[in-house]
C-alpha cells in the first residue's frame, strides 16, 4: 500500500504571530510546529504501515525552511519526503494550495491520501477535500478512526453528537482529526537518519496538469482585507467586595457598558 | 571553532525536551514523594528509543553519538533527576561496558534487549568497604568447572532491583604488581533470577528517590564462565573506563538539574512580589541569576566537550572528570541559590527547587566523588 500524507509547517502559537505587509503570515520569522491534525494523519498512516506494511510519503508545500517538518515526519517513520517550494507558489490560498498539492501528487502512485482536517493557522478545512476534487477521488473528512479492509478504507467520520461509519474504495482521501490518535515521538536515531536522507524538492515545473492561473497569490481568489494578531486581554479589574455588593457592582458595570 | 549545535542535535534536543515536559515532569514530584521507580515512564522512553541512544544500530540501538545521549540525560534531569540517572546508569554503566568489552556473542545476547529497553541494566562495583577505594573489593568469584561461583555483596546499586542485566565486579585472585601482591579483579555479566543472586535492603535516600537503589547479595551464585566480561583480571580497567563514560552521564544529569533550577527560578522571580515589586527587579536577584546562568553555561560547555571527547578520543578521563566535577558543584550551588531565591516556599515540597537541591547533592558523590575527580585531573597535570 502506498500512502501520501500532506503535512504543513504552521506557526507555534506559543511563540507569537507575525505578518507580512500584505497580510499573509511571515512564516520565516515564527517558531514552527507540524500542524496537529496533520501529525495525527501521519500517525494514522504510520500505524497502517506498522499493521499492514506500507510506504509512507510525506509532502508539504512551503518555504525551503518547511524541509524541517518533513525531516520530523521522517524521524517519526515516514519513508520519503517531498518539498514543493517555488517563489511563484507564495501567498497561495486554499484553492491555489490544493491545486499545487494535487499537481505534485499526480506524479505519485498512491492508494490513500491523508491530510489533516485543517491547519491551525488558517482553520479552513478546505485543502484536503479540494485535493480530492482535483484528483477525482472520494473524500471522507473528520476521521476519528481509520481502518483498511482489502481495497477499501473504513472510516469513522466525527460529528458533534455522533459518528458515521463510511467505507470507500481506494484510492481515496481522508482528512484526519487531532483526536484520531496520540502521535508517536520521533526516535533519536530516526532524526539522524532523516537528516541523512534525501528530500525531493519540486518547483512549479514539476507540477502536473496545473494551470499558472491557479497558482500562488495571483491564482488565489481569496483576498485578505486585513489581518491582526489576537488582541491580548489585560489583567482586568479586581475588586474585593462581599457577594451582594459584587453582584450590584457587576450589574452596574454591565449597564454602564450597555450590555444589559 | 563553532559552538553551534547541528540541526540534528537541535531536533534531538527538542524531542527530549518535549518528552520531558509531557511525560516526565508531571510525575516528578510523585516519584520523589512515593519513592516508586517510574516504570511506566521507562516503558515510554524505551518505545521512543531513549534506552539505547549510543548503542550501534546493528545491536538494536539508535546509533547516535554521545552528545545526543548526554543531551537526553540533561533534558530529562531538568525536570526529574531520578529519570535522568535511570537512563544514565543503564546506558553508561551497563550497555557501554558490554559494547566495549563484550564478545560478539555477549553483545548479540544482551545489547538488543537493553538498547530497546526491554531489559534494564545496572552496574555493581561499590561495596561497604570499597567505595572510592575500588581495590578494597571483598566479593569473590572462583572458577568451578564451567562456572564462576560468586560470593559477596554490592551496595548503593542504581536501578538495583528493577534491572535485569548486571555488570558485576569480583576478585578472582591476586597478582604481583611492582613487587607487591594486589587483588585481581574481573567483570561478569549476571542476570536477574540467577540462583544465589538476591536483593538486600533498599536505600532510603536524600534525593533521586525514585531510582531503585539496592544492595545486591551473591551467595554461591553460579555464573557461566562465558559471562566473564573482558579478560580475566581486566576488571579494574573495565570499571575505570566505564566510570569515565558514566561521569559524562552524571555530569549531564547535574547540568540538567542546574538548568532546571535556573529556569524555575527565573519564572518565579518574575511572579513573586515583595515590597510592591517582582523580586526579579532587585539587583541582588539579578546578580544571583547572572552568576547562576554563567556557571550553567560553563558547565554545559565542559559536559559537551567531554561528550565529544568520548566520541573522538581513546582516553577522555580528564575531560570527563572536569565535566563531572564542575557540573556537579554548579548543580549544588545553583539549586541551593534557587531555593534561597524562592525563600520559604523554596524550602517546601510544593516547589520543585527543593527536590532539585536534594537531587543535586548525589552528583558530587556517585560515580567518583568530587575529590576523586580532583585526583584524576591533578594526576594528569603532574604526570
Amino acid at each position: 500500500m502506498k500512502i501520501v500524507v500532506c503535512i504543513k509547517q504552521v506557526p507555534d502559537t506559543k511563540g507569537g504571530v507575525k505578518f507580512n505587509p500584505d497580510g499573509t503570515l511571515d512564516r520565516g520569522a515564527m517558531l514552527t510546529i507540524m500542524n496537529p491534525d496533520d501529525k495525527a494523519g501521519l500517525e494514522a498512516a504510520l500505524r497502517l504501515k506498522d499493521q499492514y506494511g506500507a510506504e509512507v510519503t510525506v509532502i508539504t508545500m512551503g518555504l525551503p525552511k518547511a524541509e524541517e517538518v518533513l525531516r520530523e515526519a521522517m524521524a517519526m517513520g515516514a519513508d520519503k519526503g517531498i518539498l514543493v517550494t517555488d517563489r511563484v507558489l507564495g501567498g497561495a490560498d486554499t484553492w491555489a494550495t490544493s491545486q499545487t498539492l494535487a499537481g505534485a501528487i499526480r506524479n505519485l502512485e498512491y492508494d490513500l491520501i491523508i491530510t489533516g482536517r485543517q491547519a491551525i493557522d488558517g482553520d479552513t478545512a478546505q485543502v484536503g477535500p479540494q485535493i480530492s476534487e482535483h484528483l477525482g477521488i472520494p473524500v471522507i473528512s473528520y476521521a476519528q478512526k481509520i481502518e483498511v479492509e482489502g481495497d477499501s478504507v473504513i472510516v469513522e467520520r466525527q460529528y458533534d453528537d455522533r459518528y458515521h461509519v463510511l467505507k470507500a474504495k481506494m484510492p481515496c482521501l481522508v482528512t484526519a482529526l487531532a483526536e484520531l490518535n496520540e502521535p508517536r515521538y520521533m526516535t533519536p536515531g530516526g532524526i539522524f537518519d532523516a537528516y541523512n536522507a534525501e528530500i525531493t524538492v519540486w518547483g512549479r515545473a514539476d507540477l502536473k496538469d496545473v494551470d499558472d492561473s491557479n497558482l500562488g497569490l495571483k491564482g488565489s481568489p481569496t483576498q485578505i482585507a486585513k489581518a491582526s494578531d489576537k488582541v491580548r486581554k489585560g489583567a482586568g479589574e479586581k475588586v474585593t467586595l462581599d457577594p451582594t455588593e459584587s453582584v450590584d457592582y457587576i450589574i452596574g458595570k454591565l449597564k454602564e457598558k450597555h450590555v444589559i | 571553532m563553532d559552538f553551534m549545535l547541528s540541526k540534528q542535535h537541535e531536533m534531538a534536543r527538542s524531542l527530549f525536551r518535549e518528552f520531558a515536559e509531557k511525560e516526565v515532569k508531571p510525575l516528578a514530584q510523585e516519584v520523589d514523594e512515593t519513592e516508586v521507580f517510574p516504570r511506566a515512564t521507562v516503558e515510554k522512553m524505551a518505545k521512543a528509543g531513549f534506552m539505547g541512544i549510543p548503542v550501534p544500530k546493528e545491536y538494536g540501538g539508535q546509533g547516535c553519538d554521545i552528545l545526543t545521549y548526554a543531551m537526553c540525560v540533561e533534558e530529562l534531569s531538568k525536570v526529574c533527576g531520578t529519570t535522568g540517572v535511570i537512563v544514565s546508569a543503564h546506558t553508561s554503566l551497563c550497555c557501554d561496558p558490554i559494547l566495549t568489552y563484550g564478545t560478539e556473542e555477549q553483545k548479540q545476547k544482551y545489547l538488543p534487549d537493553l538498547a530497546a529497553g526491554r531489559k534494564i541494566g545496572a552496574f555493581g562495583l561499590t561495596e561497604p568497604g570499597a567505595g572510592t577505594d575500588a581495590q578494597g573489593q571483598q566479593t569473590k568469584a572462583v572458577l568451578d568447572g564451567d562456572d564462576y561461583i560468586i560470593n559477596g555483596s554490592k551496595i548503593f546499586i542504581t536501578n538495583g532491583k528493577e534491572a535485569d542485566v548486571y555488570v558485576i565486579f569480583a576478585v578472582t585472585g591476586t597478582v604481583e604488581k611492582r613487587g607487591r601482591m594486589i587483588k585481581e579483579i574481573s567483570a561478569f555479566i549476571v542476570e536477574k533470577g540467577t540462583p544465589g543472586f538476591t536483593f538486600g535492603t533498599k536505600e532510603k535516600k536524600m534525593g533521586i528517590r525514585g531510582s531503585s537503589t539496592y544492595e545486591l547479595i551473591f551467595t554461591d551464585c553460579r555464573v557461566p564462565k562465558e559471562n566473564l566480561l573482558g579478560k580475566l583480571g581486566e576488571g579494574f580497567k573495565i570499571a575505570m573506563h566505564t566510570l569515565d563514560g558514566g561521569r559524562i552521564g552524571i555530569a549531564s544529569q547535574a547540568l540538567g538539574l542546574a538548568e532546571g533550577a535556573l529556569e524555575t527560578t527565573i519564572n518565579y522571580v518574575k511572579e513573586r512580589k515583595q515590597f510592591g515589586r517582582a523580586i526579579g527587579a532587585f539587583q541582588n536577584t539579578q546578580f544571583q541569576l547572572a552568576d547562576m546562568a554563567t556557571k550553567v553555561e560553563a558547565a554545559q560547555l565542559l559536559v559537551y566537550k567531554a561528550a565529544m571527547a568520548k566520541a573522538t578520543q581513546k582516553v577522555y578521563s580528564v575531560e570527563a572528570a572536569k565535566a563531572k566535577l564542575y557540573a556537579a558543584e554548579v548543580a549544588m550551588e545553583v539549586t541551593t541559590k534557587a531555593v534561597q531565591l524562592h525563600g520559604g516556599y523554596g524550602y517546601t515540597r510544593e516547589y520543585d527547587v527543593e527536590r532539585m537541591m536534594r537531587d543535586a547533592k548525589i552528583t558530587e558523590i556517585y560515580e567518583g566523588t568530587s575529590e576523586v575527580q580532583r585526583m584524576v585531573i591533578s594526576g594528569a597535570l603532574l604526570k
